[in-house]
């Protein structure tokens, strides 16, 4: 009988096809639509923004593994390029390139390698560095520009706006309303960072990650019902001072954080109850912030309050073993 | 049909290449290597020396202790040897007997037993006698599980056969009804249990079928989900009666036992026949060899001799292959190809090595969800690797029941189930049997 070599690998010794690569792609492919909506409403710039971002995310990465880690066999998986996309989707088309890229290395090589690299984050990079853009670069990082609804447009000669939000917390309901209509806010003619004004086409989005089983979720659900309950209850009390719920879910960057930062699988807990008590809680901050915050939008620093939490969470929500009672 | 299950698990491709071959029976080795180790508990002693003549079935080991099993001769022939060999499965080298055959079978038989006058300790003395032992792979002694510690009101057949590639239950199920069914009555008298079921995953539907129809009731036949582990007893007992076995508790605790379709055959053919167990059924499977097939096969038959004259050698194209004792999900790679057939080995499956990029954890969450005891082995994995074995133990390490569906699922390619059955081993070793 002809030799072969034996191997004795441990077992199980079937693997399931699927990989961090394949994940990766598939957030990517997801996020699609909300780039051709950037696009469309911002001009050529959002989508040059948005290749700068996975780009320049790969580029660092890859630097920090060869170079820093000496990780020879280290190659791109992806996780990089999700994290500068979604930085890019979180900020203003008025955001200069260069500012871009000093928030990618941030994001990085601090948010994420500081901490261990890949899986050993505590806080969604792109999340962590937009706030840190927001607090350096005030004035890039909140002047919006009005949607010029063109592929074609650049963006230095549109008119500057504010977000609705913001229009809501210094002017009221009823000024918000007569500026924009619900139809826009779901669409995404508004103003806004790049990624986030199109609620519905992040939706369509969302719905290939679920058929692709890449998303916990309960976050977005429980964190859009959370917001929509708030919401509700204070739109009773005062419609004019505390907007519409249906406002609230569309409006700012509640969709694209719920969506796809919320449901980062490596900054979010484990199991569904603890995915449920950091849907809560994401919700509950969000509208705390939006109501009563110096900000008017909250949905950035409510995933990272979240995030914070997430070890805690994970450590008391344990799912009862087989075969034990619980406690 | 409702289709029972459990939560968690996985399903990974079936690849049930053999489903359609009738068992063929496997010409006599020249050749066979008898572990003494045969079951779960203490190895037999054995009882025979080097140049003593044995027919097939005469007793070559007696248990030792409690929980152990006799071991027979396979075939008529000469001992030539009797001499520690390196167990894969076992891990460390166990005592073995080496027979050379001489000739066709001459049997030492039991005397037959009329089961249906005998007393229930008659028939359990008569399955100790026969060695018998659970053939689903776990191997623990079959005369000690029909004397459970606990009252049992049901039976439980498990013909799920959830691993990919075998298909021995199946055929098994198909070919073999009727000793099937005289098995499964002589055990359920040993038990005293009213209630049977025989538990069979739906990509069996013509076993199914077939069962129904044959049986015509007699045994409840309960159509599974097909999912990985559903063969596993506790997940097995969960989908068909409801009910869950406690933490480190036994089947026995909620009433149940359970035993596997070849089991079964092997009880009747001890308590009919009067036939030692020296035989049994197997699945010669995989991408790696050249001919599939299901074979009724001698207990210590060499693997090579099996790859060589049933499966006619390894497949064309191959440089490193896996052969494995058992299915691609629990199955034991063995390091040579010396490494004889167990009672409990329902297959050899020969395939290549799938090569994968592994990364980091990043907390997809499916190995959460797949975990059939609701376990978290992402967490387990961690504090295995820091060694904080007491805090493992505290989140269920012990309750794993090393299924490898973390294993499979995980995208990042962490070898859960791995470091896990190490840290158990560790941690009990440390704890030394304190509790």
């Amino acid at each position: 009988m002809k030799n072969v070599k034996l191997l004795t690998s441990p077992a199980p010794h079937v693997r399931t096809q699927d990989s961090t690569r394949k994940v990766m792609i598939d957030v990517i492919i997801a996020l699609v639509p909300a780039v051709i909506a950037g696009t469309f409403f911002f001009g050529l710039y959002a989508l040059l923004l948005s290749i700068i971002g996975m780009v320049s995310a790969e580029l660092v990465e890859l630097f920090i593994m060869r170079v820093l880690r000496k990780d020879k066999s280290f190659l791109p998986n992806g996780s990089a390029a999700v994290t500068g996309l979604l930085l890019a989707l979180n900020l203003s088309v008025a955001t200069p390139w260069w500012v871009l890229i000093i928030g990618v290395v941030f994001a990085i090589a601090i948010v994420k390698h500081a901490f261990g690299g890949l899986g050993q984050n505590i806080f969604n990079p792109a999340l962590a560095a937009r706030v840190f853009l927001l607090v350096s670069f005030p004035t890039a990082m909140t002047t919006w520009y009005r949607p010029i609804a063109s592929f074609t447009g650049w963006y230095t000669d549109a008119q500057t706006t504010a977000t609705p939000l913001a229009i809501l917390k210094l002017q009221g309901f009823s000024k918000v309303m007569a500026d924009t209509n619900y139809l826009d806010l779901a669409f995404g003619n508004i103003g806004g960072c790049i990624g986030e004004t199109s609620a519905v086409l992040l939706f369509i989005g969302f719905l290939y990650l679920v058929f692709r089983k890449r998303v916990k979720i309960v976050i977005p659900v429980t964190y859009i019902g959370t917001v929509l309950l708030i919401a509700s209850i204070f739109y009773a009390v005062n419609p004019e001072r505390f907007g519409s719920p249906l406002f609230h879910m569309l409006a700012g960057g509640l969709m694209l954080g719920a969506l796809f930062m919320a449901t980062d699988m490596v900054t979010s807990p484990m199991t569904i109850k603890g995915q449920f008590i950091f849907g809560l809680g994401c919700g509950i901050v969000t509208m705390l912030i939006r109501y009563f915050g110096g900000y008017p939008e909250g949905v950035s620093l409510s995933i990272l309050l979240m995030n914070s939490l997430v070890p805690i969470i994970d450590r008391h929500t344990q799912p009862r073993i087989f075969g034990r009672r619980k406690g | 049909m409702k289709l029972l299950t459990f939560k968690g698990g996985v399903h990974p491709p079936e690849k049930k290449f053999t489903e359609h071959e009738k068992i063929q029976k496997a010409p006599l080795p020249e050749k066979v290597v008898v572990l003494m180790a045969q079951h779960a508990g203490a190895p037999a002693k054995v009882v025979v020396e080097v140049g003593q003549q044995v027919k097939t079935g005469q007793v070559i080991g007696e248990p030792q202790g409690p929980i152990s099993a006799y071991v027979h001769s396979p075939v008529t022939g000469t001992v030539t040897s009797v001499a520690k060999v390196n167990s894969a499965v076992h891990g460390m080298a166990v005592e073995a007997v080496t027979i050379q055959r001489t000739g066709e079978d001459e049997w030492d038989l039991l005397p037959k037993l009329d089961w249906t006058n005998a007393s229930k300790e008659e028939l359990i003395e008569q399955v100790k006698r026969a060695g018998v032992v659970g053939l689903g792979g776990a191997m623990f002694p079959t005369h000690v599980k029909l004397n459970p510690p606990k009252p049992v009101d049901t039976l439980i057949i498990n013909g799920a056969e959830c691993e990919p590639y075998l298909t021995i239950d199946h055929r098994v199920m198909l070919e073999m009804d009727e000793e099937l069914l005289e098995g499964i009555e002589i055990t359920k008298k040993i038990l005293g249990v009213k209630e049977v079921y025989i538990g069979i995953e739906y990509n069996k539907k013509d076993a199914i079928e077939y069962l129904q129809k044959k049986w015509n009731g007699k045994v409840k036949v309960a159509a599974l989900k097909t999912k990985y582990p559903q063969g596993a007893e506790k997940q097995l007992i969960k989908a068909i009666t409801g009910r869950e076995v406690p933490s480190g508790g036994l089947p026995a605790d909620v009433g149940v036992v359970v035993q596997n379709v070849s089991t079964m055959v092997a009880i009747k053919q001890a308590v009919v026949d009067g036939k030692p167990l020296v035989e049994r059924g197997m699945t010669l499977t995989g991408e790696g060899v050249n001919k599939k097939g299901n074979w009724w096969i001698r207990i210590g038959t060499p693997i090579s001799w099996i790859i060589e004259n049933l499966g006619s050698g390894f497949t064309e194209g191959y440089s490193e292959l896996k052969v494995l004792m058992g299915g691609p999900m629990m199955g034991i790679p063995v390091p040579n190809l010396d490494t004889p057939l167990l009672k409990g080995n329902n297959g050899i499956t020969v395939i290549p090595e799938q090569k994968r990029e592994s990364t980091n954890c990043i907390r997809c969450s499916y190995c959460v969800f797949a975990c059939p005891m609701n376990l978290q082995p992402y967490l387990l994995d961690l504090l295995a690797r820091k060694k904080k074995y007491d805090e493992a133990a505290a989140i269920g390490l012990l309750d794993c029941i090393e299924c490898g569906s973390c294993s499979y699922i995980c995208p990042a390619n962490v070898d859960h189930v791995k470091s896990i059955k190490l840290a158990k081993k560790v941690y009990r070793t440390l704890r030394g049997g304190k509790k």
